[in-house]
């Protein structure tokens, strides 16, 4: 102790710099690891956006077959005049009627919480857990609801959400459904799944 | 003619005794085996005085010999793809000899496995054995108990039922209330953008291989630990303290003969249990292995209501009870904070005792109030966390979360506060 080695201050630089050398080394050779954890081409090529065909949806309907993307089915709803106006006012049994809390691309964050106010695009898996809601178009009674005004109701544990996929209050389901980011092609033609904004009107 | 065979016979028996002896010398000389088995066992002086609740340890590491074992044996009929392991767990259970009996064994060993680490934990609860010089121990516990809770998470997903996709797919959405970087995280850990076929690979190679090799690992760490202090006793005194002219603990007996004998006998009455409920109740009425499990997982089609298994429920009933939102981030996301404060919070306790005394035997009614309290909220949230949710249950969750926390937080105030009982000299009772 105390002696001083020679060349003892040029061996430690030697240690400090080999030490972090190997450091930023080991976490180069972490990066090919946790890179495979991403999804995998295969993954990415099901995953891929779809392209659905809406020329044949009418008002008061919804697209039959669901389309689907990433394992869910896609609601895509035609709405009437009539439906819109009660989205744009009816918001008494709401939870969340802005869309504050709930997710949505930004073009979808309006009161019918879509780019063009009669078609709807939302994810067909209730905020709860994750079941499918049931499209109940018609204003009329249903054995959930007497004053139903149209809309879809999850069958598991009976949330109900109006035309714009917007929760009503005090049921399980914490926000609104989902939307999708998608864009319009043309007015026949809805990509699910891009928005590159190149076809904005 | 006897006498002939007799003497040859022992003149045998004494050479095999040489031959034995030499081994051992050839051995010894090339590998330290006598020093390892004095140092671990012959000459590993344990308190004589342990009761009852100082078996769970070696039954922790009878089923994980159990588990290492059935594990091996399931996956050598398991397929890991959301197309074939509903199936194959099918087949292992109807098709192949003895199969059923090796997947319930390795199920309620799973079960098994918590039931004997809870136990083993209250034990370190009450009798202080976290306390100096044992941190290391505990937290190496600790370390242990998380590697398991992950390793039957992964495993729970492996049989691709129902509800082994639903729990799944609740747990690491949980990942995605993680405000800025919890979508990515999720989809990281899916390696997809639904629960799928990948995700069901990865968690099986993290099942079978990565958590059992850390899982041994972190055991062997612990006992070693534990072989260089010396073990607690319900007494809280160390025998260290008192030694004879020899260096042997006035208060320590060999564990070998002494503790072997006496946990093989705990070993026996632990596999009797564990084979009545294996043979007779392997689902344990829905609590070990689910009732929506016995159905193939469907992504569209939610089980009536999700739980998880018995031992996570707890922690989730206390991840149900945050119903608001806090400083702008959901209740989600707090939910998700307090569950792992629940479950990490116990790492602090060795830094949290400030009492003069180790064992609950001489703590004041305090400690002995809130460790009473903490083990009803805990057995309360653990049923809460099995039922459906409910106005009721909630608010009673909120409380049971409180009283949990509540032990963990007020620990340096009221073990330093209250009177406690003078500490013996000498360890009382045993053999």
């Amino acid at each position: 102790m105390g002696e001083k080695i020679p060349g003892s201050v040029t061996r430690r630089y030697l240690l400090i710099a080999t030490s972090a050398v190997t450091t930023v080394g080991a976490a180069g050779a972490a990066v090919p690891f946790a890179r495979s954890w991403t999804p995998s081409e295969k993954a990415k090529a099901l995953g891929a956006p779809i392209e659905v065909d809406i020329a044949k949806l009418r008002p008061g309907e919804i697209l039959k077959p669901e389309p689907e993307w990433r394992g869910r089915g896609i609601i895509v709803v035609y709405r009437t005049p009539e439906a819109i106006e009660r989205l744009e006012t009816d918001h008494r049994r709401l939870a969340d009627p802005t869309s504050k809390r709930s997710v949505q691309p930004a073009y979808a964050k309006n009161l019918t919480r879509s780019i063009r106010p009669e078609i709807g695009v939302y994810l067909g898996k209730c905020t709860h857990l994750g079941c499918v809601p049931k499209y109940y178009g018609k204003v009329q009674p249903e054995k959930f609801d007497v004053r139903w005004k149209g809309g879809f109701f999850c069958p598991c544990h009976g949330s109900k959400f109006d035309l714009a996929g917007r929760v009503e209050k005090n049921l399980p389901a914490p926000t609104n459904l989902e939307v999708p980011v998608h864009q319009f092609e043309n007015d026949h033609i809805l990509h699910v799944g891009i928005d590159t904004g190149e076809f904005d009107e | 003619m006897s006498e002939l065979i007799l003497g040859s016979l022992m003149s045998d028996s004494l050479e095999n005794r040489g031959l034995i002896k030499r081994s051992m010398t050839w051995i010894d000389q090339r590998f330290p085996w006598t020093p390892t088995f004095e140092k671990h066992a012959s000459k590993y002086y344990a308190p004589k005085n342990f009761n009852v609740w100082y078996v769970f340890g070696v039954l922790a590491f009878v089923v994980l010999i159990i588990q290492l074992l059935t594990g091996l044996f399931l996956t050598m009929n398991y397929v890991p793809t959301a197309e074939g392991a509903f199936g194959s767990v099918e087949y292992s259970m109807h098709e192949v000899s003895w199969g059923w009996l090796i997947r319930y064994a390795h199920s309620t060993g799973a079960s098994a496995f918590f039931v004997v680490i809870y136990l083993h934990m209250f034990r370190g609860f009450a009798y202080g054995s976290y306390r100096k010089p044992r941190e290391l121990i505990w937290l190496i516990g600790m370390g242990i108990y998380l590697v398991l809770m992950a390793e039957g998470f992964f495993g729970y997903l492996l049989p691709w039922g129902n509800m082994s996709y639903w729990g799944a797919e609740v747990i690491v959405s949980l990942f995605g209330a993680i405000p800025i970087v919890g979508a990515d995280l999720a989809e990281w850990i899916r390696g997809d953008y639904v629960l799928s076929s990948i995700t069901l690979n990865r968690f099986f190679a993290l099942h079978v291989f990565a958590l059992p090799g850390v899982l041994v690992v972190l055991v062997f760490v612990h006992m070693v630990a534990l072989h260089h202090v010396g073990s607690n006793n319900p007494d809280g005194i160390e025998i260290k303290d008192k030694k004879d002219e020899k260096g042997v603990p006035l208060d320590g007996i060999p564990f070998h003969p002494y503790y072997t004998v006496h946990d093989f006998f705990a070993v026996i009455v632990f596999l009797i249990a564990f084979c009545a409920v294996m043979f007779f109740a392997p689902e344990m009425f829905g609590y070990f292995i689910e009732k929506p499990n016995f159905q193939i997982a469907n992504p569209i089609a939610t089980p009536e209501h999700i739980a998880p298994v018995w031992y996570y429920t707890p922690f989730y009933a206390m991840l149900r009870a945050v119903t608001f939102p806090l400083f702008g981030l959901d209740a989600k996301f707090w939910g998700l904070v307090v569950m792992a404060g629940a479950i990490l919070i116990p790492l602090a306790l060795p830094w949290l005792d400030k009492s003069p005394v180790k064992s609950i035997r001489y703590k004041g009614r305090i400690s002995k109030f809130m460790l009473g309290m903490l083990v009803v909220s805990f057995i309360v949230l653990g049923y809460l966390g099995t039922q459906p949710p409910s106005g009721f249950g909630t608010a009673t969750a909120q409380i049971g979360t409180l009283v949990y926390f509540l032990y963990f937080i007020l620990m340096p105030w009221y073990t330093r506060r209250e009177k406690t009982k003078p500490v013996p000299e000498r360890v009382t009772g045993g053999h």
